[in-house]
């Protein structure tokens, strides 16, 4: 039996172009494996071969969305593979959802099978797990050997036309459609086991997970903004130049509290951003491109607004775990409220 | 955050260049940005040019905060 051909989708990055600084480039078609593709090809043995892969910045396709699916379409067209994969992206938002976007498309318009992978928080899983099969990874590419076989082994399962386990079997993020299977223990077994486990403290698994797509309801609009205080906050993370609190450049454990009291403008020299999740150069230069502080000076000269809050709360939202962020938020929300704050403006990068 | 910060009962928009990301975390109200590196501005056009990027984005930001929304709505620019 000849291979099958498969096409991989991977960004700037793990082909080994470059970071943040070269996320802007253009959709690129190369023959053979690269990066992570020589684990794919291992994975695949005899059974399957990467002939070609598509390599796209992170921020090109996602600020260039539609001319962007546009072309690595063109290049899939072309090339007719049997499978086409995408990532691992991991964490890494952009990416995720450039790998969710791309899966979609081939799949649907192409009716070619698609495998991704990623981790349960990427917002791309959330876009596009009930759409394709997205393997669940861990959080850092750290997870790469575990997460290629896996992906590996899904991909030509559908390829095949095998049928497709239940999500814990064959290690996919939950797409709604249930699939029966016979477990090795018994229910009440499972039931008392997991009962010891709770009652231990030690973590067991439910098997009737609770849906977590919890939205918040609108609050009302604000009726004269002349009169209201806003404050600013970033995911972006902007500091005072020097990062005084060392908040981590990803995956941050903290939010920073910073007054800004008499602050016009903010300048090379004063302010900067902490976030290593895109390419600093411009933040740098130039913190209210991220923080527009000058600007909200100028409102509240004019009255637009009533005031600019005289703190603003920052972090850094690249791989910052939903929990941390919920929770600095939680805290900061409280902290706005007691200072009378109106309203948020929020900014991310 | 932007949940959180809204959870409490203060209004926030939520300036973001990818907004499909803004609209599953759940934000309510969304403002689309210019690009991922520089939200809020233009390093290819002059400090004043960019001022007035600067300036119009916020201005529909807050025309966001002073509409009332029943659902997650994007404010495109006009």
């Amino acid at each position: 039996m000849s291979k099958l051909k498969v096409i991989h989708y991977i960004n700037q990055f793990y082909a080994g172009i470059g970071g943040e600084e070269k996320a802007d480039i253009k959709p690129e078609l190369r023959e053979g494996a690269v990066g992570p593709g020589a684990a794919f090809t291992a994975a695949f043995g005899d059974k399957a071969q990467i002939t070609h892969t598509i390599i796209c910045g992170d921020s090109y396709f996602n600020e260039n969305l539609e001319k962007a699916k546009k072309e690595i379409l063109g290049f899939v067209k072309k090339v007719k593979p049997d499978l086409f994969i995408a990532g691992p992206a991991f964490n890494a938002g952009r990416y995720g959802v450039a790998c969710g976007t791309i899966c979609d498309l081939v799949q649907s318009e192409l009716g070619i099978p698609v495998i991704t992978g990623m981790y349960r928080e990427n917002p791309g899983a959330e876009m596009f797990k009930n759409s394709v099969y997205i393997v669940e990874t861990n959080n850092s590419a750290v997870d790469m050997r575990n997460a290629v076989p896996k992906m590996a082994k899904l991909g030509l399962k559908i390829v095949k036309k095998e049928p497709i386990g239940a999500s814990i079997e064959d290690g996919y993020l939950p797409n709604g459609v249930r699939v029966n299977f016979f477990d090795t223990d018994r229910g009440s077994k499972r039931a008392v086991d997991m009962l010891v486990k709770k009652l231990a403290g030690k973590p067991f698994t439910t098997e009737y997970p609770m849906p977590d797509f919890e939205k918040v309801p609108p609050n009302k609009a604000i009726k004269d903004m002349s009169k209201v205080t806003v404050a600013l906050v970033t995911s972006g993370g902007i500091v005072p130049y020097g990062n005084p609190d060392h908040i981590e450049s990803s995956s941050a454990s903290k939010y920073g509290e910073y007054d800004i009291t008499g602050v016009m403008d903010l300048t090379e020299s004063t302010y900067e951003t902490a976030h290593g999740g895109y390419d600093p150069v411009y933040a740098n230069q130039d913190a209210d491109r991220v923080l527009p502080v000058d600007v909200l000076r100028e409102f509240e000269k004019e009255g637009k607004i009533g005031k600019l809050h005289h703190k603003f709360y920052t972090t850094t939202g690249n791989g910052t775990s939903t929990k941390s962020s919920k929770a600095f938020a939680k805290e900061f929300a409280q902290k706005l409220l007691y200072d009378k704050v109106g309203a948020v403006i929020l900014t991310s990068t | 955050m932007v949940k959180e910060v809204e959870r409490a009962g203060i209004p926030v928009v939520h300036i973001c260049t990818v907004t499909p990301i803004s609209m599953t975390v759940g934000a309510n109200r969304i403002v689309p940005a210019i690009a991922i590196p520089y939200p809020l501005g233009n390093p290819t056009k002059s400090m004043e040019e960019e001022k007035q990027i600067r300036r119009k984005i916020l201005l529909r930001s807050l025309e966001a905060l002073s509409m009332e929304v029943s659902e997650q709505t994007i404010f495109e620019m006009k």
